[in-house]
């Protein structure tokens, strides 16, 4: 059978089964997700994931703009790592220019995505109590999250795209607030955390809801190029923080969060604990700014020479790769990105299907997918 | 006659409607306590009329009946689930002398109406014509059939210590101290799985199968707007209020005053407070117990609600029935 003929097969529902569309707009895909789900009573047997409701071709657009405003469409993909992409493109630009870029900026780079990977997790906790009908955690969520987007407001200007970085280094120098903020928000947060195992992590409810639900093997989420939280949950050692270290996080003290179990409360143990590493890489970085210049010194016209650049960053979700074609002009020849959701969401049918329609929900949530990612 | 039952009714569908909005209100203000949140706050002082705005909006609005339903079933559907919730009402004794009918089987009046409610959700599922509608009709379905039953063999607990199903002598009964204190640890028991069976007949979180929003949208009532929407959520909160009603008319007393052995002057002081403030402070507890519960748990899934029902609740009940029995029997209770 062609491949194709295989998906028309199994988009073709019989009059006998129960096909349910969750999305495009429901209160538990988070964006415009569409999922086909065939049911038998509540159990899942199929679920098939329709894209393309929010795609701009941003990929495309890339191509029609220069190296050093395409970056800031990348905001757009997942608008909850905005930082981390605009990173990762910037690293691929800077790596064909052949540019180091300064010790501050680096530092700079590093507290600006921990703090980003927090506020990520923070909403995730919070939509993934609300999927499990819990509301509350989303309110305690948000507390948290707050702060930190008043502290990019006040350095960025912006709260959620923030298009900071540019090639060289950063857009503009940190607010003269920004390390007494940080101080202040990392002793409210270090005192709120043990608040999120008290609301979810250590309930009843929540742990039969999670344990041994959506289970996926290591094996399975390396061949469904799963990363980031979701292949960690499964024993996958794939942080690329640590496999390739990138703007000064070779020198970063943290550890690789592992669990083994593979299923959704690995993936949330996972989430839970990345956000105490974080803590603990922005307290080593709050005080030890460098000195200097936060960029480098670039021309206005930025041109790369021909060839291909890649760069690959952790973002709040997993691994995002860059790549670029140049073919020697101001424009990128062809921009692809390798969007963590995407692969992650491929996953989704290997975890669901067997399981309940709550499942499937809870499964959805310990993704942590973002649709504008998969999409672009 | 005619007119007795006119003038009834009509007081028990204004307090259903006021006892509505109090709800309403207060789940609000008690979610936002909860939440690090102020609540309503601009309409009126406080926002206390915030909930008449609610409803004025509802009313408004325009009722929308799908093509494809089944008209009368589904414009049916709202009336019963409101008129069982206040069908409910008439055997509690709300104060002193305040009980609209004491009927001599009371409490299995009330657990035999209550059940009529799932007839009306399961018809609002299924004339719907949608599936999400359907699912959480059948969810509905299979958990108020089943927590019914734990609910009951709780309440056969406190019927068998009082020897009576009328709730007039039940409350009668308890003059010398509540049954949850008098009771022993059946009591107890009996009053914690009640509390659960009752929350989750009530469709309410954690036990919110059958609206889980995160899930099925709204479950039953995905389809309904408007007055007929209102009526699903009214009946709700007129349910919630039998349920804890019933709850403290068994288990703390009804509308008794709280007394402790030979304190003279303190009973007296207990005695002033007058009865009806002693119910419906019990029953607003219950209440807050039971937003409570909605505001910090997050959902079961439905095989484990069915687990818990079947595996757990059900048995302990049984042998708390037994335990009580050989109580009553024996004469150990005081």
């Amino acid at each position: 059978m062609r491949p194709n003929e295989e998906i028309e097969e199994l988009l073709e529902s019989k009059e006998e089964d129960f096909v349910i569309n969750i999305g495009p707009q429901h209160p538990s895909t988070h964006g415009v997700l569409h999922l086909k789900v065939k049911l038998q009573g509540e159990t899942v047997l199929d679920v098939q994931p329709h894209l393309g409701y929010i795609h701009r071709s941003i990929e495309k657009m890339c191509e029609a703009s220069t190296y050093r405003n395409f970056i800031y469409l990348t905001s757009r993909m997942d608008y909850l790592s905005a930082h981390m992409n605009n990173q990762a493109c910037s690293m691929a630009v800077e790596q064909g220019m052949a540019l180091a870029i300064p010790e501050r900026a680096k530092v700079i780079r590093i507290l600006m995505s921990e703090l980003t990977r927090i506020a990520s997790h923070t909403l995730w906790w919070g939509a993934l109590g609300l999927d499990l009908g819990a509301t509350t955690p989303f309110f305690i969520g948000f507390r948290d999250r707050e702060e930190i987007m008043d502290i990019f407001e006040e350095s960025c200007g912006a709260r959620l795209t923030m298009n900071y970085n540019v090639p060289g280094g950063v857009m503009y120098d940190i607010h003269p607030n920004f390390q007494k903020r940080v101080h202040t928000f990392l002793v409210n947060f270090k005192k709120n955390l043990p608040e999120y195992d008290q609301l979810l992590t250590g309930n009843v409810i929540f742990q039969s809801r999670m344990k041994g639900v959506g289970v996926i093997s290591a094996e399975d989420a390396i061949s469904y190029g799963c990363t980031g939280p979701v292949a960690r949950g499964s024993g996958v050692s794939c942080d690329m923080r640590k496999w390739f270290p990138y703007d000064g996080y070779e020198g970063a003290k943290f550890d690789e969060i592992l669990e083994t179990g593979g299923d959704c409360f690995s993936r949330y143990m996972v989430r839970v604990r990345e956000m105490y590493e974080s803590v603990k890489i922005i307290e080593q970085y709050i005080d030890n700014i460098p000195e200097g210049d936060f960029q480098a010194k670039t021309k206005n016209v930025v041109k790369l020479p021909k060839g291909e650049f890649y760069s690959r960053v952790e973002t709040a979700r997993g691994e995002l790769g860059v790549y670029i074609i140049s073919d020697g002009s101001m424009k990128p020849y062809r921009v692809k990105f390798r969007s963590p959701n995407f692969s992650n969401l491929s996953a989704l049918k290997h975890m669901a299907v067997g399981g309940k329609i709550g499942d499937l929900v809870a499964i959805m949530a310990t993704l942590d997918l973002v649709i504008p990612d998969i999409d672009r | 006659m005619l007119l007795e039952f006119v003038i009834v009714g009509t007081c028990v569908l204004g307090m259903c409607v006021f006892l509505a909005i109090v709800f309403v209100y207060m789940e609000r203000k008690v979610a936002a306590f909860m939440q690090i949140r102020i609540g309503p706050n601009r309409v009126g002082p406080k926002g206390v009329l915030q909930a008449v705005a609610d409803v004025l909006k509802l009313l408004l609005k325009e009722g929308i009946t799908p093509q494809a339903s089944d008209k009368f079933l589904f414009n049916f559907a709202p009336f019963i689930v409101m008129v069982v919730a206040m069908l409910a009402l008439a055997p509690i004794p709300f104060a002193l002398g305040l009980q609209m009918y004491d009927i001599n089987i009371g409490v299995f009046y009330i657990s035999a109406v209550s059940s009529i409610s799932v007839i009306g959700i399961l018809m609002a599922g299924w004339a719907s014509n949608s599936k999400y509608s359907l699912l959480g009709a059948m969810r509905s379905g299979a958990q108020i059939v089943s927590y019914e039953l734990s609910a009951g063999l709780s309440v056969i607990v406190i019927v068998a210590l009082a020897g009576s199903m009328s709730l007039g002598d039940i409350v009668e009964s308890q003059r010398t101290g509540w049954w949850i204190f008098k009771g022993h640890i059946p009591a107890i028991i009996a009053f914690v799985i009640f509390i659960i069976a009752g929350t989750a007949e009530l469709n309410r979180a954690p036990f919110d199968m059958a609206e889980a929003e995160s899930e099925l949208t709204a479950g039953f009532h995905t389809e309904y707007t408007g007055m007929r929407f209102a009526m699903f959520f009214m009946a709700e909160y007129v349910n919630m209020f039998t349920v804890c009603a019933v709850g403290a008319t068994l288990f703390l007393g009804g509308w008794m005053p709280f007394h402790v052995g030979h304190f003279e002057s303190f009973n007296h002081i207990m005695d002033f407070i007058p009865s009806v403030v002693w119910f419906f402070g019990k029953t607003f507890f219950l209440i807050f117990v039971i937003m409570w519960f909605r505001w910090t748990f997050p959902r079961l899934r439905i095989d484990q609600l069915l687990t818990l029902e079947w595996k757990y609740l059900m048995p302990v009940s049984l042998a708390n029935m037994i335990l009580v029995a050989l109580i009553v029997i024996m004469k150990w209770h005081f």
